[in-house]
């Protein structure tokens, strides 16, 4: 039987890389996504990974030397963190419209400037369109898990695309938490040696990456947002797998004290924890305060999104990015849209919060819920607002 | 090592040429290119298996509309900039592949081409950081000096005087006003097995060069001379004719460096700078100060060369020189 131990969460996720028997990883190093590489590099040099470890000289060159392995069918896996994501940015594309399956963690951290090693959802935000499976975790049992999900959905012949796995930077990855590792048979079950359904075979020779004409160019678009789209789908499969031999839920989007709720908090990632214990203080007080959590983040899962959110009347929504020049974040952006053309809606409250790795206590989600519950009432026409910005 | 990789190697002969084309006909490169004529003597000399990937530009675009392609070989392009890296991920992932016996054991190649703006420019990082960790592979650099894909702009690797788009011949400077960045010696610095330059013209002693860059193990890299008629202006019937006065002018000299060990080809023709310049139109605007002050220069770094080769010399034998066309 599997225990629980305390890990540092970035050791996890580099013993779950291990669990699911990557044969390349590539990777540059960049605060806070080190010590998973770093463990990484251990493993192998200790002949207990047997995978190659290409310390290359970028992370745009990690990328690449991950596409490349993925080409020829290798199980690839890298890791980064903010401007080195940044500095991946084009290859980002690349890598889902060439259908390529690999895996990268991020560990999510403030885009400069300010220089800033901090957590936010900075970096990740404007990789939002790549057609990157997206999945954001929020604690160390779910990074360790989601890693091993991202292989099988990235992998699936009717996704064949590239996942990448969320998790905070230090305020989730460097801290200890009690995490069970999943033992390597039942993986080996679940996750089994990565068959590509191409790849770079003299003897079956492929041309990859070609010149794509207006005459081939959107149809080659339209496929990798299909695949995408129906990525949850495979998802939803890959989660009941898991749980039917580890024990362990996965839903698109979560949610928590919901019932009889009014107002919603709704999170990403592992501010979500925190997000949870502000909700048991206001239910204690009489607040009908709830939450929900998105996990999927692409593809965006509107049926299970609309079916979180039934009956709630307001909802707080938190972002941790900016749009700038827009109408607030991200998620904001996204939820509003989605709800458009919904007859009844939630009044939603925008809140961009906790960038570069500003504080967010319990006291502060106490905040952003009761002030969108007042601008609800009071009918405010709001953009977003920012919260905890010193103005002297 | 080297010499126990090339135990096997024998020199191609006009009669022992392959037939085997990885590149094959119907591709779009301009008429009398002379760089796609490089290539395919590049692919022809390392034949299958392979697995070629290409760098953004000329060769790329002409050999790759979908859903054609001009590749009888596993082909890739990703980007620009990283076509070494993709190269790295490439050779390892074959190699891990093969340790666990997921894949047959056997020798691919892996043949990187970019042109002079993917390596010397843009792709200088990947290609350095690829070279330093030692990979197995080749990287061909097919250098027309300049960005003839988006246009005939300059880059690092155009050469004096050259009129291009983005360094015209104008009233205060006359075309390109720095030398012509010494990728082979940037190469040579990362004591990589082997360096070569070759220009098509001399298609056997470029096709022998690509076969050992092809058998030594570690990485290899080809400096590839590659007329471009379209960007230098002068005749399309011209691109072999102009890749052999460039040589006999000592501009662009044929040489290997193995283990770090320099061998020139040598030059028994030798012509002034002049008689390749007036050729193409891209040097049209020279005067015959800047023509003296190109062959003053092309002097100079021949001489350099020839030291860099003695140097080396001194202690053991002088070893046999390619055998040209």
């Amino acid at each position: 039987m599997p225990t629980r131990k305390g890990m540092e969460v970035s050791i996890a996720v580099s013993e779950a890389v291990k669990l699911a028997n990557v044969d390349v990883i590539s990777a540059y190093p960049i605060t806070p996504q080190t010590h998973i590489v770093e463990h990484l590099s251990e493993l192998v040099a200790d002949g207990d990974l047997k995978a190659a470890f290409v310390p290359v000289e970028s992370e745009h060159s990690a990328l690449s030397a991950a596409i490349g392995a993925a080409a020829v069918g290798a199980r690839a896996y890298t890791a980064t963190s903010s401007q080195g994501l940044a500095l991946m940015h084009e290859l980002m594309f690349i890598a889902s419209s060439i259908r390529m399956p690999l895996v990268m963690t991020v560990t999510n951290r403030a885009i400069s400037a300010p220089i800033n090693i901090w957590n936010d959802l900075s970096d990740i935000m404007p990789q939002r369109d790549c057609g990157w499976v997206q999945l954001f975790a929020i604690n160390g049992q779910e990074a360790v898990d989601l890693t091993l999900h991202a292989f099988r959905i990235a992998e699936d012949p009717r996704v064949l695309l590239p996942v990448v796995v969320n998790l905070d930077g230090f305020i989730l990855s460097h801290v200890i938490e009690p995490v069970e590792m999943p033992d390597q048979a039942t993986v080996d079950r679940f996750l089994p040696v990565f068959k590509p359904v191409l790849r770079l075979d003299p003897d079956q020779p492929v041309s990859l990456g070609n010149f794509g004409s207006p005459d081939v160019f959107i149809e080659v678009k339209k496929q990798v947002e299909e695949a995408l789209i129906g990525s949850e789908k495979v998802a939803a499969e890959v989660w009941k797998d898991f749980e039917s031999l580890f024990g362990r839920t996965y839903k698109p989007v979560e949610s928590y004290k919901t019932k009889g709720a009014e107002t919603l908090l709704v999170t990403m990632g592992s501010i979500t924890e925190t997000a949870m214990t502000a909700v048991d203080a206001m239910r204690e007080k009489g607040q009908k305060v709830g939450l929900i959590h998105i996990r999927l983040w692409r593809p965006f899962p509107f049926k299970e999104f609309f079916q979180a959110i039934r009956g709630a009347k307001v909802l707080a929504v938190v972002d941790r990015a900016l749009v700038t020049g827009g109408v607030g974040g991200p998620v904001g952006l996204e939820i509003k849209s989605a709800l458009f053309e919904k007859k009844e809606r939630p009044y939603v409250a925008e809140f961009v919060a906790g960038l570069g790795g500003r504080d967010l206590t319990v006291e502060v989600f106490a905040e952003m819920a009761s002030k969108a519950g007042r601008y609800a009432k009071a009918g405010k026409e709001m953009h977003y607002e920012m919260i905890g910005v010193r103005e002297k | 090592m080297i010499a126990e990789d090339l135990k096997d190697f024998k020199r191609f002969t006009p009669k022992t040429l392959p037939k085997e084309e990885p590149l094959v006909f119907g591709h779009r490169a301009c008429q009398g290119c002379g760089e796609v004529l490089a290539l395919r003597m590049v692919a022809k000399a390392i034949g299958s298996p392979m697995i070629a990937v290409s760098a953004t530009g000329c060769m790329e675009i002409i050999s790759s509309p979908y859903p054609q392609t001009a590749w009888a070989v596993p082909w890739i392009h990703v980007a620009f900039e990283n076509s070494a890296a993709v190269a790295s991920g490439i050779e390892v992932g074959l190699k891990t592949l093969m340790a666990k016996g997921r894949i047959p054991e056997r020798k691919i190649t892996v043949v990187t081409f970019a042109g002079d703006g993917g390596t010397a420019d843009i792709g200088l990082q990947s290609l350095s950081g690829a070279m330093e960790r030692g990979h197995d592979f080749v990287y061909v650099c097919l250098d027309n000096e300049a960005y003839m894909n988006t246009g005939i702009q300059r880059s690092s690797e155009t050469p004096f005087g050259a009129m291009t788009t983005t360094s015209p011949a104008g009233k205060i400077t006359a075309g390109q006003t720095t030398w012509k960045k010494n990728l082979p010696a940037i190469m040579a610095a990362h004591d990589i097995p082997y360096v070569a330059t070759a220009s098509p013209a001399y298609y056997l002693d470029l096709m022998n060069k690509a076969k050992k860059a092809a058998l030594i193990q570690g990485p290899a890299y080809l400096h590839v001379y590659s007329p471009c008629p379209t960007g230098w202006r002068h005749g399309t019937d011209l691109a072999v004719e102009v890749s052999r006065l460039v040589v006999e002018t000592n501009i662009f000299p044929l040489y290997e460096v193995i283990e770090g060990k320099y061998v020139v080809r040598k030059n028994t023709r030798l012509k002034p700078v002049e008689e390749y310049l007036k050729q193409q139109r891209r040097f049209s605007h020279l005067t015959p100060e800047l023509i003296q002050i190109i062959q003053k220069r092309v002097d100079a770094e021949y001489e350099k060369l020839l030291k860099l080769e003695g140097a080396k010399e001194e202690k053991k034998e002088e070893p046999p020189t390619e055998e040209g066309a």
